[in-house]
């Protein structure tokens, strides 16, 4: 599997502490998500793109993720023109549009494509694990941090199971349709998988309680907060705040 | 299953979040040093689930599984779906931070209830726990389901069509989890009844 694919690069923001990057991206959705109107919104999208020039990420893949995003927005755009309650209305033959629902829908195409794109730039430009690193620094509890570890940790080793069962169930002409028998051998697929996963909970535990597991692991490694990063961390932090402090 | 950014009100981003935070500081307490491997890999073997498209007629419907987290993992279903969903923002940018309230609470909290409503079914026959498997993948669905239409609805009133469509749209594949619930369940019973414990 090949999941971390925004973390590989070595642009600007690639390389910026990612407590500083964690911090302006949470500032960042909240004022967004928290705007309203037209104007407010398309300035943060309009800095949203500036943080991905910086991220360089490979556009292609970047467009399809936006693809993908934008499917529930879509969704948006089929209803809301039509059943928002608000004059002045358009009249296309039967249909009414009401033209306050326009905005209200671009309203929020605007916001979460903004989001969307300054997570990409912020937050998958990081590896996970030195997001989760970053987490326990910004005071996460360790509990969480540690069950977050394990599970991204983990995810791989179940799908090769999980690719293995796959490969059984094929070789012996399994074609997935909509009837009982396909539901009843998914079932035995994720029973299979869960099986394995129990297994292989007791054993990482008791290999981390030979050494001495206490419910955390410790931190060895610490970052190093330099100077690009304090600069980047204010610049972007006065940016978002004065975006949203005119709306 | 989730709502994008930029979308909801900020009563109810914050009524997700609180209600989340609630969720999450039981689960996580529940949850002792020993079960911590346990939670996060079997999250890692739920979301490798939630990759699987089942067909349903001419379409197909990703897993979600909710049900049969709850009822495995209890109040840990908070934590584990909290986990995977911050991780689908980190790799896929869905969902997002703002709503990661939201978004837990409403898949979470019908997992917890699944767990204690249908969680006695299971300890009876091959049909019952059969039927404790369906109807809690069925119910943890819906649920799930119409609370994400409710916040959906309290943002906005003109949100009633969405929601009702994505409600309606939810039956067919709420049955199809259930079926697979119920499935899982019988399969567990069989090779790992202590996991049902």
């Amino acid at each position: 599997m090949h999941l971390e694919e925004f973390s590989e690069g070595k642009s600007f923001l690639h390389r910026t502490d990612p407590r500083v990057k964690i911090l302006i991206f949470a500032l960042f959705s909240l004022t967004c998500a928290l705007s309203s109107g037209i104007k407010i919104p398309a300035i943060f999208l309009a800095y949203s793109f500036i943080l991905l020039a910086i991220a360089n990420l490979r556009t292609k893949s970047v467009f399809s993720r936006v693809l993908i995003a934008n499917f529930f927005i879509a969704f948006i755009w089929l209803f809301i023109p039509f059943s928002y309650q608000g004059n002045p209305y358009m009249n296309l033959g039967p249909i009414k549009i009401s033209y306050e629902g326009l905005k209200y829908a671009l309203s929020i195409t605007l916001k979460a494509n903004a989001i969307i794109i300054a997570t990409m730039a912020l937050i998958s430009t990081s590896s996970v694990f030195s997001l989760a690193h970053a987490m326990l620094h910004l005071k996460m509890p360790k509990k969480i941090v540690t069950i977050f570890f394990l599970f991204y940790r983990y995810i791989t080793v179940i799908h090769e199971e999980y690719t293995k069962i796959r490969k059984a169930v094929a070789l012996r002409g399994f074609v997935p349709k909509t009837n009982i028998h396909t539901y009843k051998t998914y079932a035995y697929i994720i029973g299979g998988m869960l099986l394995k996963s129990y297994e292989r909970a007791e054993e990482i535990y008791r290999a981390m309680l030979c050494r001495g597991f206490k419910g955390y692991f410790p931190l060895v490694e610490h970052f190093q907060l330099r100077k690009p990063d304090i600069i980047f961390g204010i610049i972007s932090a006065a940016v978002i705040i004065l975006i949203g402090v005119n709306s | 299953m989730h709502i994008s950014e930029g979308v909801l009100s900020a009563p109810v981003l914050i009524t997700g979040a609180v209600l989340s935070l609630g969720g999450l500081t039981l689960g996580l307490k529940r949850i002792k040093n020993e079960d911590i491997p346990k939670v996060a890999i079997l999250s890692s073997a739920f979301f490798i689930a939630s990759l699987i498209h089942v067909p349903i007629g001419p379409t197909s419907a990703h897993l979600v599984l909710n049900g049969l987290l709850g009822m495995l993992l209890g109040w840990g279903a908070f934590p584990s779906i909290f986990v995977a969903l911050i991780l689908q923002g980190i790799l896929f940018q869905f969902g997002g931070l703002t709503t990661l309230g939201v978004n837990t609470f409403s898949m979470a909290m019908p997992a917890v209830l699944s767990y204690y409503v249908f969680k006695g079914f299971l300890k009876g026959g091959k049909n019952i726990a059969f039927l404790g498997g369906f109807l809690g993948g069925v119910f943890s669905l819906l649920l799930a389901a119409l609370f994400i239409s409710l916040a959906l609805i309290e943002t906005e009133r003109s949100f009633t069509a969405v929601a009702g469509t994505l409600l309606v749209m939810h039956i067919p594949i709420s049955i199809i989890e259930g079926i697979i619930t119920g499935f899982v369940v019988v399969y567990l019973k069989k090779v790992k009844p202590e996991a049902l414990g």
